[in-house]
């Protein structure tokens, strides 16, 4: 190391020579991703703020600027308030059941068995499988007349088959249903993620703890899980993230019905701005996501910050 | 390895979980393979068991499904669509990466992480100010219109991903290249991608699996059944009115899934080192 060392020193002044250049071609190398992403990530990010203080419709050509009448009269209207709930309740019902799940799941598939990979694959099929075709096989599992779900209830004596419960149909239970679906896509996510958290935690403190006569809650809670609490961070922030911006199960599920009782603010936004065409009203209920975004985004750098810092 | 015994009790509850999760997040597609082979008469019947064959198998929904439907069309749609964006991607991302991780210091950490940060940035938010940018680029409605967006959610997540790679190299081994007289960027090129394989591997699975998992861009800027994607078209254009030919459907579905959750799964661990950050050392 100390030849290492000394080396170094004596090429120092040629270092600082080369480095101007090495600069300009790390400059060089990263410009093109740069343009390429202020280019469609930047400008419509720009844009999207422009059309949700504007007047645009998609046959308008013009442009004015119309301050903040958007936002009223997106405000004013009961299916706004409605999303907004709903994103909300969709975002942290779904989010307490996955991170209990992961928790659960991961702690127990963290010491090695037979099978263990296999058990994993199936574990993970819900994320790894392209989403809006596992929610569309729940889609048929919870059909309104051949749903197995009410088979099996029927066969347990819990529903009368001839007048099941209708999943999808009514507002309470399309909610559950939909909360229900979107878990399922990210139990495994969560899970992977704390699987990596626990491995990282050194196996002889818990052991240590249980020699020391602390039970198996003791040690989870006074030991396991404080030592998991950034990782813990890290997922729910990403899962936040990709709950409270996503539409795809509830639009395939039930496309925001009955009467906008299961609607989120990505789902509503899409019927607004793409399919109604009303650019400026669609971009305004996008708008409503970028606090979440940017508080995640926030906590997300200062978890990153003091991992690096510790 | 031999840790203190666990109790009975731990272990039963251990497994209970285990056997519990797995049969919970895998019966979807347990019941789409189930459904694919089933006849349409056992389908839809209530008094039928559903978890049993009432009447032979059948590959009836299948034969519809490749036959007469755009099926293989969208999984080649797809497949074009996968590996464009993977080009672009590499493109952009590998020199991008290697930028950050070697040649601007302290900076290029800083950049780095706001480059992560344009990962969340959601399709949701940005879906109608870029249909209009699709639309000046005369690309609505064509695979164009996806190829070209999608590196928008590729490109930052591999130049965080790669940069992780690219750090864990020795400096010392670039240095001795150019004691051999190869220039920075020589180096890189005959040096650091070659021995980067596995990290270029990753990024390439990845992006090509997101292609696949995307689901409203390609609904939003894509309005004809032929150009569309697997992930848009089964789910929405194998259903015609109201019917739905859950048959050929659960098809579909089982069918582009496995292959990619397979693939999936061997890089899972990579990608995962990606989203932990610094969280996990």
């Amino acid at each position: 190391m100390a030849v290492t060392g000394a080396a170094l020193e004596r090429e120092a002044p040629r270092r600082r020579r080369r480095v101007s250049g090495a600069t300009r071609l790390g400059v060089a190398l990263f410009s093109p991703a740069l343009v390429y992403i202020l280019a469609l990530l930047g400008l419509p990010l720009v844009l999207a703020f422009l059309y949700s203080v504007g007047d645009v419709t998609v046959g308008s050509v013009g442009y004015e600027f119309v301050g903040l009448e958007n936002f009223r009269s997106v405000v004013e209207s009961p299916s706004f308030r409605r999303a907004l709930v709903n994103s909300f309740v969709f975002t942290i019902a779904s989010q307490v059941i996955v991170i209990v799940c992961a928790n659960a799941l991961a702690l127990a598939l963290r010491e090695r068995f037979r099978g263990r990979g296999l058990v994993r694959f199936l574990i993970l099929l819900p994320w790894v499988a392209p989403i809006s075709l596992g929610a569309i096989g729940w889609k048929w599992i919870l059909d309104s007349i051949y749903s197995v779900v009410n088979w099996v209830l029927a066969k347990m004596h819990l529903v009368n088959l001839f007048d099941p419960p209708m999943w999808l149909g009514r507002p309470a239970l399309a909610m559950a249903s939909v909360i229900a679906v979107h878990s399922w896509r990210m139990i495994p996510f969560s899970t992977v993620i704390l699987l990596a958290g626990l491995t990282s935690i050194p196996k002889e403190l818990p052991e240590a703890a249980a020699v020391d006569g602390a039970g198996f809650w003791r040690t989870h809670f006074e030991i396991t899980l404080p030592m998991m609490r950034p990782i813990i961070n890290v997922a729910l922030l990403f899962g936040v993230v990709f709950t409270f911006t996503d539409m795809t199960v509830v639009y395939i599920l039930t496309r925001g019905g009955p009467y906008d009782s299961t609607q989120v603010l990505p789902s509503l936004a899409f019927q607004t701005g793409v399919l109604g065409s009303d650019l400026a009203e669609g971009a305004a209920i996008s708008m409503f996501l970028v606090p979440i975004l940017v508080a995640v985004a926030a906590l997300m750098l200062r978890v990153a910050h003091r991992a690096e810092v510790v | 390895m031999a840790g203190p015994r666990r109790s009975p009790l731990t272990r039963l509850g251990r497994w209970l979980i285990v056997i519990g999760f797995a049969v919970l997040l895998a019966f979807p597609f347990y019941w789409m393979a189930i459904t694919t082979f089933k006849q349409t008469s056992d389908l839809y019947n209530v008094e039928h068991d559903p978890f049993v064959f009432n009447a032979a198998p059948t590959l009836d929904h299948l034969r519809l499904l490749f036959g007469e439907t755009l099926f293989l069309r969208w999984f080649w749609n797809t497949t074009v669509a996968g590996a464009a964006v993977v080009a672009i991607t590499l493109v952009l991302a590998v020199p991008a990466a290697w930028a950050l991780a070697r040649l601007t210091g302290q900076w290029g950490q800083q950049l780095g992480i706001g480059i992560f940060l344009t990962y969340l940035v959601p399709p949701t938010l940005l879906f109608i100010p870029m249909s209009r940018v699709v639309s000046w680029l005369g690309l609505q409605d064509t695979l164009w219109a996806i190829i070209v967006t999608y590196p928008t959610f590729t490109v930052p997540f591999s130049i965080w991903l790669l940069m992780g790679f690219f750090k864990a190299i020795p400096r010392d081994l670039e240095d001795a290249a150019l004691v051999d007289g190869l220039t920075r960027f020589g180096a890189f090129v005959k040096l650091v991608i070659p021995i980067s394989v596995s990290g270029i591997l990753t990024v390439v699975i990845f992006s090509f699996t997101l292609v696949t998992q995307e689901f409203v861009y390609a609904l939003t800027f894509i309005s004809s059944a032929e150009h569309q994607t697997v992930g848009v078209g089964v789910p929405i254009y194998l259903v015609r009115g109201d019917v739905y030919y859950w048959g050929s459907l659960m098809a579909a579905c089982l069918i582009t899934s496995l292959p990619i959750a397979v693939v999936y799964n061997l890089f899972l661990d990579r990608f995962i080192a990606g989203f932990t950050v610094g969280a996990v050392k």
